[in-house]
């Protein structure tokens, strides 16, 4: 409820507050510069997340210059603030691309920002890299997936949980909106195909900015008491994390009886609060802070440098940014120009290292290849990571699992060149949900 | 000085243990401590030393070294068959993470900020020497492992205490394999806590077990549901599937026991997560009583005063920790004041400087305020971030207690003890002092006040400072529960609201039976509805209950609801 207000509160005063901080000297490369549009919330419910990567944007951008830049022209960021307003944020892409000129957008965190601004990305044919892990069920020409897609997480997450804990119940809990439904229909369908009872399910949703867990942690304590390995599986978002852990350590829930799993907490979101009695608590992410590469030292060590701040932490969604910008970046050089056409015929197949010491490569289908890495909390607010998928996992569009996509494949190059070609009927566009 | 006994023998790698063990000898021997076991002369090589598994102290430990999870649970295997003495410290480091490889070498203890024990010896190692620490990681499966071992090495400590919890920990994961350990612990044992523990512990391996005779399940089932709790429940659940015929009744007359004790119990619970709700809401609602409904000014940036409250804790605490980490406790108990203070301060500011050009008109007053919110969160997020910031638990609200069959956390105990003192502070202030008395004046009669020759301009701000340094109160006490971000405020503000309106404009007895009444209803709904629709009939029902009392519970009668 809060959250109406706040929302339509925001869109008033968003006009005010979102002036357009044109940051960062061009240097002395030649050229005019290519812009590049950044589209986060710095206001706001989801500025909390969404702050970060617009510094890691400013961070890219301002390493790309130093090196000469692209094409050897400079690199310009413009930078919006959605103040987590998402018809502004439609809005605003929209004067992004017309207004601004930029060559490209990298931006949104939630779901619905996403499908807010696709419209205008299509119609204007610009280019969205999006950094966030997401519920799958899209794909589209002009926006590239460079978050974890849930084959790449929640399903390998639930893997390990059956296999390695032995894990029998389950409870689903999620904040009420698109990611978490749409997330746990696909983890439902999935624990059905493996033989879990429906009885054995238990889906719990909770509105944003929850803070009273009470009854629900007692609900998963009574859930998880039958004698069988209890899990939950969390698609809790943002700002209900704190006290919903707050609550499972006053409660004395261990992690070693019923461990949760989270796809929404990450370093950044561990920075807040003492994780002493969240310890071995697990997240599914593609990269951890603590993972040992010689890469990822080198990016924290300059990140810290260009955010002046040796405490700071990276998460997941940096490193998707750091994916999503090299790649375009790669693109932009082999076609020779930043037209959107021209990079969206370049991109795909396109590699670049990750930081966790593989390599991410653009799939037709607009989304990369990732490693699947599950991570225990420790009590520095760090992830030991306890498990790795051996062989990096391409993203899948549609998943398998729902019966109205798993005929469903998107390829945006020819011969296919659509986002929801049926397999079966072999027509594009049809059936989807 | 810890009295480590057993010493390496030859192997090649344990050379320079082998010298410190020395050395700890003579230093036992030489000031007469107490040693827990014979030892071995240290120069003597051992017999026939196994390649594959060391089988002594420093062996193992120095087999961690580098050790994935699998060969660290190979480690805590072996440990687990080594004395308790020996083992024990080594086991509870790796539990806590404190078990450290050295570059220099040695594996080390950190027993303090700086300070460091060989592991295998307990001989105090310089930090300096160490070089690059890093610390032995485990994952959940290892956890339960080294609990289990360490619940077997303790059943015969001289603590009763720690006997305790080692026979709990033998409850909380029954191996079968521990059943002959228990036993003959429980045959010694004298205390009879720990003993009905231990029985209960013996009853939960039984029942997991699937090999015990249909006499010993019903006893086992007699035990557990006089236990009575949930995990008890789930033991006996379990057992059922697989259990003899003949103990199948027994079993279902527990299980049908323990399920009646918990729905009894289970209520009291939704009574007691309702308690607290409402008295959550209370404190955040308590001072909106007073500037929306002693003053009737809407201020939308109610939720912002709360806000700033908890960052005042939190600078408070941080202070503190920097200052005099001993104070840390006591670190909530100086916030209150401040944040009082600084929350007072910022509202007779927002009344001198906004509201009080405002009077009488509500609209202007709510954009006004709405705006006023939003320039202090922006505020608030350019000063310290957008992040979280961490509000520690002190000691003392961390945990919880049981109370029969109901779980209380300590936090949410005394934020209602909280809760209600500021409340009753509140009526004492209101109704008992000078300044009380000048506000209800001025709140029914402005003019007549006035011309009384009461200041009716201070009078108003300093009851709008009034509301807004509960509200910081109210800060406080949710930094301990929620978030401490700039979006802390406006989680609360449509809640404070709907208790003001549903208790009852201008009464604070109003916003107690509003808070907590919206609290308990909510808990109730909640296990059925699910959160979402819980919080959406709420809502329903107080649009349907305005439109029949449309002053709420507690209306003002007679000249008083005039004004």
């Amino acid at each position: 409820m809060a959250d109406w207000m706040g929302l339509s509160g925001r869109a008033l005063l968003a006009g005010v507050l979102s002036a357009s901080l044109t940051a960062g000297a061009a240097f002395a490369q030649e050229g005019e510069p290519i812009k590049v549009g950044i589209l986060h919330s710095l206001s706001g419910t989801m500025a909390i997340s969404e702050t970060t990567l617009k510094d890691t944007m400013l961070f890219l951008i301002e390493k790309q210059n130093a090196a000469g830049g692209l094409l050897g022209r400079p690199l310009e960021p413009v930078t919006v603030d959605i103040a987590s307003d998402w018809p502004l944020a439609a809005e605003l892409a929209r004067r992004l691309i017309e207004v601004d000129k930029v060559d490209v957008v990298f931006g949104c965190w939630t779901s619905v920002c996403r499908k807010s601004v696709l419209p205008v990305f299509e119609e204007l044919n610009g280019l969205l890299f999006y950094p966030v892990q997401y519920e799958g069920e899209e794909s589209q020409r002009n926006v590239f997936y460079t978050g974890a897609s849930p084959n790449q997480q929640a399903i390998p997450a639930v893997d390990y949980l059956m296999n390695e804990e032995g894990v029998e119940r389950w409870v689903l809990a999620g904040t009420d909106y698109v990611y978490p439904q749409t997330t746990n229909l696909i983890l439902e369908r999935y624990l059905k195909d493996k033989g879990v009872a429906a009885e054995d399910i238990l889906i719990n949703y909770t509105p944003f900015g929850h803070s009273d867990w009470q009854t629900i942690v007692s609900d998963i304590v009574a859930f998880g008491s039958t004698g069988r390995k209890t899990a939950v599986v969390s698609t809790i978002n943002g700002d209900a994390n704190v006290p919903f852990y707050r609550e499972l350590a006053n409660q004395g829930v261990k992690a070693e009886d019923i461990p949760v799993v989270a796809f929404s907490v990450g370093e950044e979101e561990l920075s807040g609060f003492d994780t002493a009695p969240l310890v071995g608590h697990l997240a599914a992410w593609n990269y951890f802070m603590s993972v040992d590469t010689p890469e990822n030292a080198a990016f924290i060590a300059d990140w810290r440098a260009f955010i002046k701040d040796d405490k700071r932490v990276t998460n997941d969604p940096m490193e998707a940014h750091y994916i999503g910008f090299n790649l375009w970046a790669k693109a932009v050089e082999a076609a020779g120009t930043t037209d959107a056409d021209a990079v969206i015929g370049a991109i795909v197949g396109l590699e670049t290292p990750n930081l966790t010491g593989g390599v991410a490569t653009m799939l037709p289908n607009h989304h990369i290849t990732k490693p699947v890495l599950i991570g225990e909390i420790q009590d520095d607010g760090q992830f030991f990571v306890v498990s790795e998928t051996p062989d990096l996992v391409p993203g899948d569009a549609w998943s398998d699992f729902l019966p109205g996509s798993k005929d469903l494949e998107a390829d945006w190059t020819d011969p296919v060149n659509c986002g929801n070609f049926n397999t079966v009927t072999k027509v594009c566009g049809a059936a989807a949900p | 000085m810890r009295g480590f006994a057993r010493f390496p023998g030859a192997c090649g790698f344990a050379r320079s243990l082998r010298a410190l063990a020395a050395f700890l000898l003579l230093f036992v021997l030489a000031f007469g401590l107490r040693t827990a076991q014979a030892q071995e002369p240290a120069g003597e090589a051992a017999p026939a030393f196994a390649e594959a598994a060391p089988q002594d102290l420093a062996g193992i430990v120095a087999g961690m070294r580098d050790a994935d999870l699998s060969g660290l649970r190979a480690s805590v295997g072996a440990l687990g068959a080594l004395g308790e003495v020996e083992a024990l410290p080594v086991l509870q480091a790796l539990a806590a993470g404190t078990l450290n490889q050295s570059a220099s070498g040695a594996m080390a203890i950190r027993i303090g900020p700086d300070r460091f024990v060989e592991a295998a010896t307990g001989e105090p190692l310089e930090a300096a020497s160490l070089g690059a620490l890093k610390a032995l990681r485990i994952n959940n499966a290892l956890r339960r492992d080294i609990a289990a071992v360490i619940g077997g090495l303790t059943l015969r400590n001289e603590d009763p205490a720690v006997r305790r919890s080692a026979a709990a920990q033998m409850f909380a994961s029954p191996d079968p394999a521990n059943l002959p350990l228990l036993e003959e612990a429980l045959a010694g044992e004298e205390d009879s806590r720990v003993r009905r523990l231990m029985e209960q512990a013996r009853a939960a391996i039984l029942l997991r077990g699937g090999s015990a005779s249909a006499e010993e399940i019903t006893q086992a089932a007699g035990i557990l549901a006089a236990r009575g709790d949930r995990a008890s429940l789930g033991l006996l659940n379990g057992a059922l599937a697989s259990a003899p015929e003949a103990a199948r009744p027994a079993l279902q007359e527990a299980v049908a026991k323990v399920r009646n004790r918990l729905a009894y119990w289970g209520i009291g619970q939704n009574v007691w997560s309702g308690i607290s709700l409402g008295s959550v809401l209370l404190l955040a609602a308590i001072g909106l009583a007073i500037t929306f409904g002693v003053m009737g000014v809407i201020n939308m940036a109610h939720g912002e005063m709360v806000m700033i409250g908890a960052y005042v804790t939190f600078v408070v605490q941080n202070l503190v920790r920097t200052h005099h980490p001993g104070l840390f406790d006591v670190s909530l108990a100086i916030a209150v004041p401040a944040a009082f203070l600084v929350t007072g301060l910022v509202g007779v500011a927002i009344e001198r400087g906004i509201i009080r050009w405002l009077y009488g008109r509500p609209l202007e007053t709510l954009l006004a305020t709405w705006g006023l919110s939003l320039i202090i969160q922006q505020g608030v997020r350019s000063i310290f971030g957008a992040t979280n910031q961490n509000v520690g638990n002190p000691s003392w609200m961390s945990g919880a207690f049981e109370l029969g069959g109901l779980t209380i956390t300590w936090n949410r105990l005394w934020i209602l003890v909280f809760a209600l003192a500021v409340f009753a502070l509140l009526l004492v202030v209101l109704n008992r002092t000078f300044f009380g008395l000048q506000m209800r004046a001025v709140t029914q009669n402005r003019r007549m006040a006035s011309a009384m020759g009461v200041r009716t301009p201070w009078v108003d701000a300093l009851t709008f400072g009034l509301g807004s340094g509960v509200a910081g109160l109210a800060g406080v006490a949710l930094s301990q529960i929620d978030n401490v971000s700039p979006n802390l405020g406006q989680g609360y503000i449509i809640d404070s609201f709907m208790v003001v309106v549903f208790g009852g404009v201008g009464n604070l007895w109003g916003a107690l039976v509003g808070a907590m009444t919206l609290g308990i209803a909510n808990k109730f709904l909640e296990p059925y509805w699910g959160a979402v629709l819980a919080k959406i009939a709420i809502l329903v029902f107080i649009i349907l209950f305005i439109q029949y009392r449309p002053r709420g519970l507690f209306a003002l009668k007679g000249r008083a609801a005039e004004a």
